[in-house]
């Protein structure tokens, strides 16, 4: 496959998972897990699709999908921040619920044409040798999916409010002390993740995969953002790329079809999935003792490489990740 | 020696009555879970613009209206019996097993294949029996490595177990469309349903087998004794209420909670297994056989808060609620997920009352 068909497959094909990916960045970044994403995603793809095609707009689906995605994780925020209950088993409880909620409500709306997002060039850059194709014959929310990747790392690297945003979720205390209202900036910042995650969602069934039908054929996909937080090391840009890499592998296992064809068919879907979660073991294992233990077995040049290799992948959580906060 | 020592002081005996009472208000909010879970289900079937009431019986009538269906009801209850059992235990310690659903289909997958493999040349039984100890071993191999991944890799527990689901879940696709295809076409239907000596016994015109409840029973029965009167389970407990004083105690946490999971996922194998050889299962090997019981059994286990004994009663609860809404779709225009949107309102109001109580307890003391 040409190189420049690869890419801009790719690139057409991520927003919904790069949106997701954010989204969910922002949230444990907070220092709350939004373990609902899987389910989320499924409610807001139908909730977008549906109302895109009552209103005849496009935009209305869109803003549907991010309100709903908002109310689900608004939930977790509700039970977690204020109740402080259990984030995980709300989270948990959640993306089922949604994702019979989306079953339930979508049934009338299974397997019936409606609008979908329009490519749009730009003019003037789409005529650049090579990345005029890759990166300006796209659609708007394409365009929007890449904005939004270099929006969320400069605010949360480059500003004030972003420094604060890294201290509500490494060190709420000390952002408490110096007068944060931790538990009203941890709602803000869940809320605005699970927008996304509803932006995500919206552009799988108006863009990506439009319509909707059960199963819809994403089941899992959410998990696999949930896994690429981690993988991205709960950085934006990085973050961005695993999603990329993830669905690099899915346009990859399609051409591999060929080069097996005594292998059933049906089971190429299927392998980027676990692909992607044990790629996870990459960026965990440097931290475990018998790792450090068999590196320092080996001769020193190749252990100074391989110790430097699991360095740059190393990741680590926002320290207070999934912890109650309470003032007193 | 002072003479009123067995006699409690008033502060205990005050600390004994607000315990109970604290029982009977925990007793009461969880209950009232219920009107608010009916409640929500009632305005949703509403929304979408069917009668509750009719789609409330028609659920029970799915669920108990023949014998036949109570028997599908039961095939569902014992996989998500046995799922809860080994839950318990992975819960107890503090730990999270998702990858449940893929230790239920490692333990279909290995009786399916020593079934296949020895189904000619064995009796039946001997057939059946090494088929239940295949489907324990292929769902502690799987529990154990979502164990290992924790342990020895560092991957959380969540995305590890989740890891395993998607390569069972593939492992089984490629099994019934591969090696072992039905002959002639192969489909995703399934591999070829064994014969009928192979299927548990069951009671004259009641398609239950006594051997599947037993054993669902008897699971639960070894784990509630496991939490509550032994070394391992009280070291298991200790674990889950605080990691770092178990551990000053001396409890080898790595190695327990490999047990754990070697043995939650033990418990959903045999669930696999008998979802295989139940009497009223498909008798194959077929993509997605865990039909989400082990999801389900997660529920369960969070909604009984933990206790053995609630498990017994919600697991049947929730497992007439899934197969009896299997009617909405048959015999109106309705999802049949609306069993789950049922029984996902019930977690969530528990998690919600349960946590205004606390709240408002909160509330008290200061």
């Amino acid at each position: 496959m040409d190189l420049s068909i690869l890419i801009t497959s790719v690139l057409a094909a991520s927003p919904p998972i790069v949106f997701a990916v954010l989204g969910e960045t922002i949230t444990e970044k907070a220092g709350v897990i939004n373990l609902s994403i899987d389910g989320s995603m499924l409610l807001t793809a139908m909730i977008g699709f549906v109302v895109a095609l009552k209103t005849n707009s496009v935009f209305a689906g869109f803003m549907a999908a991010m309100i709903v995605g908002s109310l689900v994780v608004s939930i977790i925020a509700f039970v977690s921040l204020t109740l402080h209950q259990p984030q995980v088993a709300t989270g948990f409880v959640l993306t089922l619920l949604c994702r019979d909620l989306a079953y339930v409500f979508g049934n009338p709306y299974a397997h019936i044409p409606g609008p979908q997002v329009v490519p749009t060039p730009i003019p003037g850059l789409v005529d650049l040798p090579v990345i005029g194709v890759i990166l300006f014959d796209q659609n708007p929310i394409v365009y929007l999916s890449l904005l939004a990747v270099f929006g969320v790392w400069a605010y949360m690297f480059k500003t004030q409010p972003g420094l604060k945003l890294q201290g509500l979720g490494e060190r709420p205390r000390a952002a408490f002390v110096r007068g944060v209202n931790v538990t009203l900036m941890r709602y803000i910042y869940t809320l605005v993740g699970g927008a996304f995650v509803g932006l995500g969602g919206a552009a799988f069934s108006l863009m990506v995969k439009p319509g909707w039908g059960r199963p819809y054929g994403i089941e899992g996909t959410g998990w696999i953002a949930l896994a690429i937080v981690i993988f991205g090391g709960w950085k934006p840009i990085r973050a961005a790329l695993g999603a990329y890499f993830f669905v690099t592998l899915q346009t990859a296992v399609n051409t591999l079809h060929g080069a097996m064809p005594n292998v059933p068919t049906q089971i190429f879907p299927t392998l980027p999935f676990p692909l992607m979660i044990l790629s996870l073991l990459l960026v965990t294992i440097g931290n475990t003792e018998w790792m450090n233990q068999t590196l320092s077995l080996l001769p020193k040049r190749v252990q100074r490489f391989l110790i430097r290799t699991l360095k740059t992948l190393q990741t680590s959580p926002p320290a207070s990740l999934g912890t109650i906060f309470k003032k007193e | 020696m002072p003479w009123n020592w067995a006699k409690p002081s008033e502060e205990e005996v005050l600390d004994h009555l607000i315990a109970n009472n604290n029982k009977a208000t925990e007793l009461f909010l969880r209950l009232s879970a219920i009107p608010v879970a009916f409640v929500l289900s009632i305005i949703i079937l509403l929304m979408m613009g069917a009668s509750p009431l009719d789609a409330f019986s028609l659920i029970f009538s799915g669920a108990f209206g023949s014998s036949g269906r109570l028997a599908y009801v039961m095939t569902a209850w014992v996989p998500v019996l046995l799922c809860s059992a080994g839950l318990l235990v992975t819960f107890a310690s503090g730990f999270w097993n998702i990858g449940i659903e893929g230790q239920v289909v490692m333990g279909a997958v290995f009786a399916t294949g020593l079934m296949q493999a020895f189904q000619h040349s064995l009796h039946p039984v001997a057939v059946l029996i090494l088929a239940a100890v295949a489907g324990l071993l292929g769902g502690a191999l799987w529990g154990m490595l979502a164990g290992v991944l924790r342990l020895y890799g560092n991957v959380n527990e969540i995305f590890g177990g989740l890891g395993l689901n998607f390569i069972a879940g593939s492992l089984t696709v490629y099994l019934v469309l591969g090696p072992w295809k039905r002959p002639g076409i192969a489909s995703t239907s399934g591999t070829e349903p064994f014969p009928s000596s192979l299927w548990l016994p069951a009671f004259e015109g009641f398609q239950i087998s006594p051997i599947e409840i037993l054993l669902g029973l008897i699971a639960i029965l070894i784990i509630a004794w496991i939490l509550r009167g032994t070394h391992f389970g009280l070291g298991l407990k200790a674990i889950g209420k605080n990691q770092r004083s178990a551990f000053l105690m001396g409890v080898p946490i790595g190695r327990r909670m490999l047990m754990a999971f070697t043995l939650c996922g033990a418990l959903a194998g045999l669930a696999g297994w008998v979802l295989v050889v139940g009497t009223s299962a498909r008798h194959n090997l077929f993509p997605l056989i865990s039909s989400g019981y082990g999801f389900l059994a997660i529920l369960v286990v969070l909604l009984s808060h933990l206790s053995a004994f609630w498990s017994v009663p919600i697991s049947f609860f929730f497992a007439a609620i899934t197969m009896g809404s299997l009617q909405l779709a048959l015999e109106r225009q309705l999802d049949s997920s609306l069993g789950g949107v049922i029984q996902g309102m019930l977690v969530l109001s528990i998690l919600i009352t349960q946590g205004l109580k606390s709240r408002w307890l909160r509330r008290g003391e200061s």
